[in-house]
């Protein structure tokens, strides 16, 4: 099986409270794989280790190894920036740049990758990423309009234009309906699928549904308590996962006995 | 009929609510949320009212001040402007020819010291809030704090004893090798005490003003936007660019106009480093000849005026007021334009 990405025993901490326990993974390319799990059980600080956003936190530190396409994120002398440039981030809330029109935020990642960039290629690579993002038609004659102007949904469809301009390999998604509206949420859903043809995409939820209705697999993470780290109980194809879980926990979670 | 449940009284519509209401990121950096709407019917409790009244009576006590600041200038300082030779301070003949190189010198030196201020400023600042390990940060920020209350008398005998001196040798090296610059031009002063010399002691004393607004400004930049730049593959310094920068514009402007405050307003320090010449307007930095500054001429003039020398003083006073209510009013403009979408 070709594989993406490969978690092998990894643990992540924020200074001395381990939040993750020694998941091991692989995830296919060109696959939607969707972390499910409770509040605190480690999914976002899992998903955030693989682009290296976790260390951004002062304090925060990951042992054991994750490989994109062959090569160790963590190994010693990888620069997080190139790695972040392979592997792109949607957060939770859309973050566009408030100062920023639509058209610049598509590009900011780019320009900082080539300094030099015509204006016909600024241009096709805006109405690229905006076609792929779903968002080209609504936004196609207000580029220069503030992208804080938009509203939540589109928000969050330029911030996945964003991230996918600069085209990377992996495309992490933190919980990215959350703070959406159902008709939103479905946009972004039915983009997910889009997207998949190109991309590896990783996305965490807290919408079982949702994790039901888009991914190819499912990893199921929990925790034990209160200060314990969280850990992966299950992973598999989503269809299998949903319908008949190995675990117990995996089945009362899906139930939704807790959670 | 069960229980009538009393109808919850309205809470006074005020600005606060705008506050809470206000998704992060959507509020334009700078931007005010706006008059306040009129008051909705319904009950305010006594302690919204005494905040309120309190409040309302100190924003009216600066207007007070302000006016009554402005009347008195007007009123003392619009005599001397019709004043002729014999009435008016240095033997000027006309306001207007004791006033304009005063102006003139006022808003050089300051702008010369902001100059050099700014920059300084805000890489301090970007060091204390972006770069300085947590352990330095507090103890310099606290420190760049202390520099800011350090008084003028203190600056101005550091410029002219210590600062000066050390200076001339520079002066004379720039004029030897670039007096061709118009800037550098004419005999370097062997003493140190140039117009330069009180720009750069100036710049130290405004520079822990700027620096400590840009700090605060710096620290509050909304932790999405960093991320967002981050997860793009942004090094710190882009960032900065992307992420800092943008948002902080309007908070580098507002700490840059407090230390355009202080520098023009500064006496000691420019009346202790600088010997001025009367009526001078000259742009070059390194003579022994040099503009004064509205605020010095006031200062070393007051002590042995009477009659309409008084006036022209307190005209001269009325001339900053105005400089300064301009450079600010420029300076916010500036900031509103540059903003998108405002």
């Amino acid at each position: 099986m070709p594989k993406a990405i490969e978690i092998a025993s990894l643990n992540a901490y924020y200074g001395s409270f381990h939040a993750v326990a020694d998941v091991s993974l692989t995830i296919a390319p060109r696959s939607i794989t969707a972390f499910i799990g409770p509040s605190g059980c480690g999914k976002s600080t899992l998903l955030r280790t693989l682009n290296r956003m976790h260390e951004v936190i002062p304090g925060a530190r990951v042992t054991g190894s994750v490989l994109v396409e062959g090569q160790d994120v963590y190994g010693s002398g990888v620069d997080p920036v190139l790695v972040r440039q392979r592997v792109g981030m949607v957060f939770q809330r859309p973050n566009p740049f408030p100062t920023m029109s639509i058209k610049d935020n598509v590009l900011a990642g780019v320009r900082l990758q080539r300094r030099r960039l015509s204006k016909g290629e600024a241009n096709s690579v805006v109405e690229r990423s905006l076609r792929s993002a779903g968002l080209w038609t609504e936004v196609r004659d207000r580029l220069d309009k503030p992208g804080a102007s938009l509203s939540g949904g589109q928000q969050q469809r330029l911030c996945i234009a964003r991230a996918i301009a600069i085209e990377p390999e992996v495309l992490l998604m933190d919980e990215p309906c959350s703070a959406l509206d159902p008709i939103s949420t479905l946009a972004i859903e039915e983009l997910m699928a889009g997207l998949k043809a190109t991309y590896t995409v990783v996305i965490v939820t807290h919408n079982m549904a949702q994790a039901a209705r888009i991914s190819d697999k499912t990893a199921f993470f929990t925790i034990d308590g209160a200060r314990k780290p969280g850990r992966l109980v299950e992973y598999g194809p989503t269809a299998a996962m949903f319908s008949e879980p190995n675990q117990q926990a995996t089945a009362d979670y899906i139930a939704g006995r807790f959670g | 009929m069960g229980t009538v449940v009393a109808e919850r009284p309205a809470v006074r519509d005020s600005g606060l609510n705008r506050l809470v209401g206000q998704p992060e990121g959507t509020r334009p950096p700078g931007k005010r949320w706006g008059k306040a709407p009129k008051a909705s019917t319904g009950v305010e409790r006594a302690g919204d009212r005494a905040a309120r009244r309190l409040a309302t009576a100190a924003g009216a006590t600066i207007l007070v001040a302000l006016a009554g600041v402005g009347l008195f200038l007007l009123a003392r300082g619009l005599p001397a402007v019709r004043a002729g030779q014999g009435d008016l301070p240095e033997g000027a003949t006309s306001f207007w020819q004791l006033a304009g190189p005063l102006a003139f010198g006022s808003v050089w030196a300051a702008a010369l010291a902001l100059l050099f201020a700014i920059p300084v400023a805000v890489a301090v600042a970007l060091f204390i809030s972006m770069y300085a390990p947590r352990r330095f940060a507090g103890p310099l920020g606290a420190t760049v704090d202390v520099l800011a209350a350090i008084p003028s008398v203190v600056y101005g005998l550091w410029g002219l004893m210590v600062f000066a001196p050390m200076t001339a040798g520079l002066y004379r090296w720039l004029s030897d090798h670039m007096g061709w610059f118009p800037l550098f031009a004419g005999k370097p002063s062997a003493t140190g005490r140039t117009i330069l010399t009180a720009a750069l002691v100036l710049a130290v004393m405004v520079l822990p003003i700027i620096a400590a607004v840009c700090r605060e400004v710096f620290l509050q930049t909304p932790a999405l936007s960093v991320e967002a730049a981050l997860a793009l593959g942004a090094t710190r310094w882009e960032t900065i660019r992307l992420a800092v920068f943008p948002f902080a514009r309007s908070g580098i402007v507002s700490g840059a106009m407090l230390g355009l405050g202080r520098a023009l307003g500064e006496t000691m320090a420019i009346a202790m480093v600088l010997s001025p010449t009367p009526f001078l307007m000259s742009v070059r930095l390194l003579n022994n000849t040099n503009p004064n500054t509205i605020a010095a001429s006031i200062a070393q003039n007051f002590p042995e005026a009477y009659g309409m020398e008084v006036n022209a003083l307190i005209g001269l006073g009325l001339i900053l007021f105005v400089i300064t209510f301009a450079v600010n009013y420029l300076a916010r403009r500036v900031v509103a334009r540059s903003q998108p979408g405002a």
